[in-house]
């Protein structure tokens, strides 16, 4: 199935793009989500233990499974104010 | 005589637009307050050793909009009779200029001031926002916390800043 992913900051240019389509298997995870991703760009593993992640627009788990559709968002660490 | 729509600004916003302060604080004005507490960011001209030229912010924006009400919602766990109100900008934003107005209001002092503080803590630690510095040289990502609304231990971090 496609999810869409959504990606911030240092990530965006990472993947030379703020959303990219990413296939998955049925009953996939977010992470399984950021591991199909990192397999396209290496660099992105750098982040690997230091991301947080979002699905349709509220906070997530690495572990929430997802649905056909979904969008995914991918936060480096934060640094607003 | 035509009629003239009052509408109350918004009290959680992430936008491009320039930070006005005093419409930050009449989104949360009050009969009952007492106390206004309003905290202004501002984007300095040096950091870490670097000459910054200006700062660029990017944010998910829907997402940083719900962190800003979940903090107002721990805010008044913490300290009921005060409420917030949270605008960031976004783009970019020059030296001297403000990135970030939180206000707090409250019948009395303490808890406004309490509330500010934690709210900025807060923002630090979960909201989906990131500065892009640009300095002499070069530019670079800040990244601070990984936001995690799970971790405990932060928001006891920000509690505790907030009752100093």
């Amino acid at each position: 199935m496609l999810v869409t992913v959504r990606l911030f900051a240092r990530l965006r240019e990472i993947a030379g793009a703020p959303e990219v389509q990413v296939e998955v298997p049925l009953g996939a995870t977010v992470g399984d989500a950021w591991a199909a991703l990192s397999a396209r760009h290496s660099a992105l593993a750098a982040y690997a233990t230091s991301i947080s992640c979002a699905v349709n627009e509220d906070y997530a788990r690495m572990t929430e499974r997802l649905q056909e559709g979904d969008e995914v968002a991918f936060l480096p660490p934060v640094s607003g104010g | 005589m035509p009629q003239r729509l009052r509408v109350s600004p918004a009290r959680f916003r992430v936008s491009d637009d320039p930070i006005d302060q005093a419409e930050v604080a009449s989104s949360i004005a009050a009969p009952g307050s007492g106390a206004v507490v309003t905290f202004v960011g501002l984007v300095r001209d040096y950091n870490a050793g670097r000459q910054v030229l200006f700062l660029e912010y990017e944010a998910f924006a829907p997402l940083a909009v719900k962190s800003f009400d979940r903090i107002a919602s721990e805010a008044t766990e913490k300290w009921p009779s005060a409420a917030l109100a949270i605008h960031h900008r976004t783009g970019r934003v020059r030296i001297g200029e403000a990135s970030i107005a939180i206000a707090a209001v409250s019948p009395h002092r303490a808890d406004a001031f309490a509330a500010s503080r934690y709210a900025i803590e807060r923002i630090k630690q979960i909201s989906p926002i990131w500065k892009h510095e640009h300095f002499e040289g070069g530019e670079v990502w800040i990244e601070g916390a990984t936001a995690d609304l799970e971790d405990e231990a932060a928001r006891r971090v920000a509690l505790e800043r907030a009752c100093w």
